[in-house]
């Protein structure tokens, strides 16, 4: 009875970390302006942070041979062709953390050619971890509980 | 406990004792094993628009770790084309029933080597040039040719399959997580092997051969090293073998004490981290090591990475379970305890090759067409456009796979500490940072 009680809190402390929105801290929009770098095989800067909202500028800029730039979950690209730049504009209206690639196939390490977009908050990622906390500390008085009932079972 | 025997189905029994249906499947794949030998050696050097890069390492790596391994165990060695050559060669026959006689040397293999650190260092080997195999088709060809023809060489020399039990590099991690598999093959009654006269599952008898895995069917408690070739179904007479669905992980209630099957889950667990910092990181310096195999910085690459898989993982794992108290050695703790890390990584596996697949799943329409990226356009699919695939879908399913992971190798550390008798938090702990620090690198 305890046991089913727990684990029917459980189950809902999980939902809870899992879905319920958060408070979403309102910061006025701006425009963003980000000159990135791409060479075989990798960008410069390669992990960017912008706030929900903002106009996202990108200056993509090659110094070798042709790269692009395709921004996972905006599926929106943009290509730059060797010593010239191209520009990327778009509004980052999707929350949540984004893989940015390449799509032009420029070399070996082409497919792993990746930088990181995060827009507000990566929410997921600590959606997951508090999930990975109530479920590791879960497992401590449950194990209690397995032990009490193999025992109880034993008894009988 | 719970099992439902399939083989009682009698189209599911026939169709795995019948040798046709599975022939079939072997000619296809080895058809195509060739081919993307073949690929890898004269095709385009471009990787993403090659056969042998496409069909290897995302089409058959997606349906392997995504689908064959955690739903069929070792269901892909049931088809796997590489043994056959040497297998036949070895049989002297595709089909018929052996000869009394063997062929070839038939050594037995020398005890030392009867373990997992020979695909352990194998599988080690082709990780630290993963990089250079993953995207040139040359290597890959080389790679595919090699492993054929060692499988030649050593079933001319050893009994059975030599290099699926000792060197196959993908053989000991699909054997190691093969034991989560809902699916199992045991026998039925063991009462009826204690009687049974000459044991044919094991030495073979006219209508076919015995374990080609060198397994007693008769004794088998966990799937890591049968694999499922369904032999001892046809060479049975006493029809006491099953195919059976089971819960997910029954093999691991058991824990393994060997240190080979224990690193083996460190290494994998080590090299999915590594892979996903590396290959699916925003940081190029350590792209540029892992490909650049020989200068000093892949030097680094290499020596940090051996260091994460054999000092790092196992020196916290042990330090969370040195326990003065306990009476069991140190040793058999480690390895018992391990087990925990098995779902965990197959669960680190399964979120890092979700991004990888989906992302690069487009290749496989374009490769169809043009194998070889030659220009050909057989099936007017040969200009598809690249195009990641279900990219809004591929956080919450990376996030539902590690903590899902997190979830099952806790009560597995739970099972695997009561068998021990210790307590299962210092591993909960330990899978919950290594669970953690995978979120932060995958999302
Ligand atoms: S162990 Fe390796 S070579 Fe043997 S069947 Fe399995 S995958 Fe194929
Ligand atoms: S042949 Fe059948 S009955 Fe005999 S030992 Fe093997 S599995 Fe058991
Ligand atoms: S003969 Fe039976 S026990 Fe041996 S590998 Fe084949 S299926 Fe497994
Ligand atoms: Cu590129």
């Amino acid at each position: 009875m305890r046991y089913r009680f727990s684990l029917l809190l459980l189950v809902m402390a999980g939902l809870v970390v899992a879905f319920a929105p958060l408070p979403v801290p309102t910061i006025a929009p701006q425009e963003r302006t980000f000159e990135i770098d791409a060479h075989q095989f990798a960008y410069s800067p390669s992990d960017l942070h912008v706030n929900p909202g903002d106009t996202i500028n990108i200056h993509l800029t090659s110094t070798d041979v042709v790269h692009g730039l395709y921004v996972d979950g905006y599926d929106i690209s943009v290509e730059a062709d060797p010593g010239q730049s191209a520009t990327l504009t778009f509004v980052a209206d999707k929350p949540g953390s984004f893989r940015f690639r390449c799509n032009i196939t420029c070399g070996a390490m082409h497919p792993f050619m990746i930088g990181k977009l995060t827009v507000g908050n990566n929410s997921w990622l600590y959606r997951s971890i508090g999930l990975s906390i109530l479920a590791a500390i879960s497992f401590f008085p449950l194990s209690s509980f397995s032990d009490r009932k193999t025992k109880e079972e034993r008894i009988k | 406990m719970n099992r439902i025997e399939l083989t009682r189905i009698p189209f599911i029994k026939n169709a795995l004792k019948n040798r046709y249906p599975q022939l079939a499947v072997f000619i296809v794949m080895l058809i195509g094993y060739i081919f993307a030998i073949l690929a890898g050696l004269i095709g385009t050097p471009v990787g993403s628009h090659n056969f042998s890069i496409v069909f290897v390492w995302i089409a058959w790596w997606a349906i392997l770790i995504l689908v064959a391994v955690p739903f069929f165990g070792r269901g892909w060695c049931a088809v796997c084309p590489i043994p056959l050559p040497g297998e036949w060669l070895q049989r002297g026959a595709v089909l018929s029933p052996p000869d009394k006689k063997p062929k070839w040397l038939n050594l037995r293999v020398p005890k030392m080597f009867r373990n997992i650190w020979l695909q352990n260092i194998s599988f080690l080997l082709l990780a630290l040039f993963s990089s250079v195999l993953l995207t040139t088709p040359n290597i890959t060809g080389i790679v595919l040719a090699a492993m054929l023809f060692s499988a030649i060489g050593l079933s001319t020399v050893f009994e059975r399959r030599a290099f699926c039990r000792y060197l196959c590099p993908v053989g000991g991690f699909i054997g190691l997580y093969s034991q989560t598999a809902p699916i199992e093959l045991r026998i039925k009654d063991k009462q009826v092997c204690v009687t049974c006269e000459g044991k044919p599952c094991y030495n073979g008898s006219s209508v076919g051969y015995g374990c080609p895995w060198d397994v007693f069917p008769g004794g088998l408690t966990k799937n890591t090293y049968c694999g499922l070739c369904m032999e001892c179904i046809r060479t049975c007479p006493h029809d006491n073998i099953a195919v059976n669905l089971r819960p997910f992980s029954a093999d691991l209630t058991k824990p393994s004490t060997r240190m080979d099957e224990a690193f083996k889950a460190f290494i994998m667990l080590g090299s999915a981290i590594i892979y996903a910092g590396v290959l699916l990181g925003p940081w190029g310096a350590f792209k540029d090591a892992a490909y650049n195999v020989g200068s000093s910085s892949w030097f680094i690459y290499a020596i940090v990475f051996l260091a994460i898989i054999f000092v790092v993982l196992p020196g916290l794992f042990t330090l969370g379970i040195v326990d003065t108290k306990n009476a069991l050695p140190l040793k058999q703790r480690f390895a018992s305890l391990s087990t925990a890390l098995i779902p965990l990584g197959l669960m680190f596996w399964v979120a890092f090759s979700l991004s990888f697949v989906l992302t690069n799943a487009s290749y496989i329409i374009a490769a169809l067409s043009d194998p070889l990226g030659l220009g050909w356009n057989l099936f007017g699919t040969a200009n598809a456009t690249w195009q990641p695939m279900l990219t809004s879908m591929l956080a919450p399913a990376q996030a539902l796979a590690l903590v899902g992971g997190l979830i099952w190798s806790a009560r597995t550390a739970q099972k695997a500490a009561g068998e021990v008798k210790v307590s299962s938090i210092p591993v909960i702990v330990y899978c919950f940072f290594a669970t953690c620090f995978m979120l932060w690198l995958l999302l």
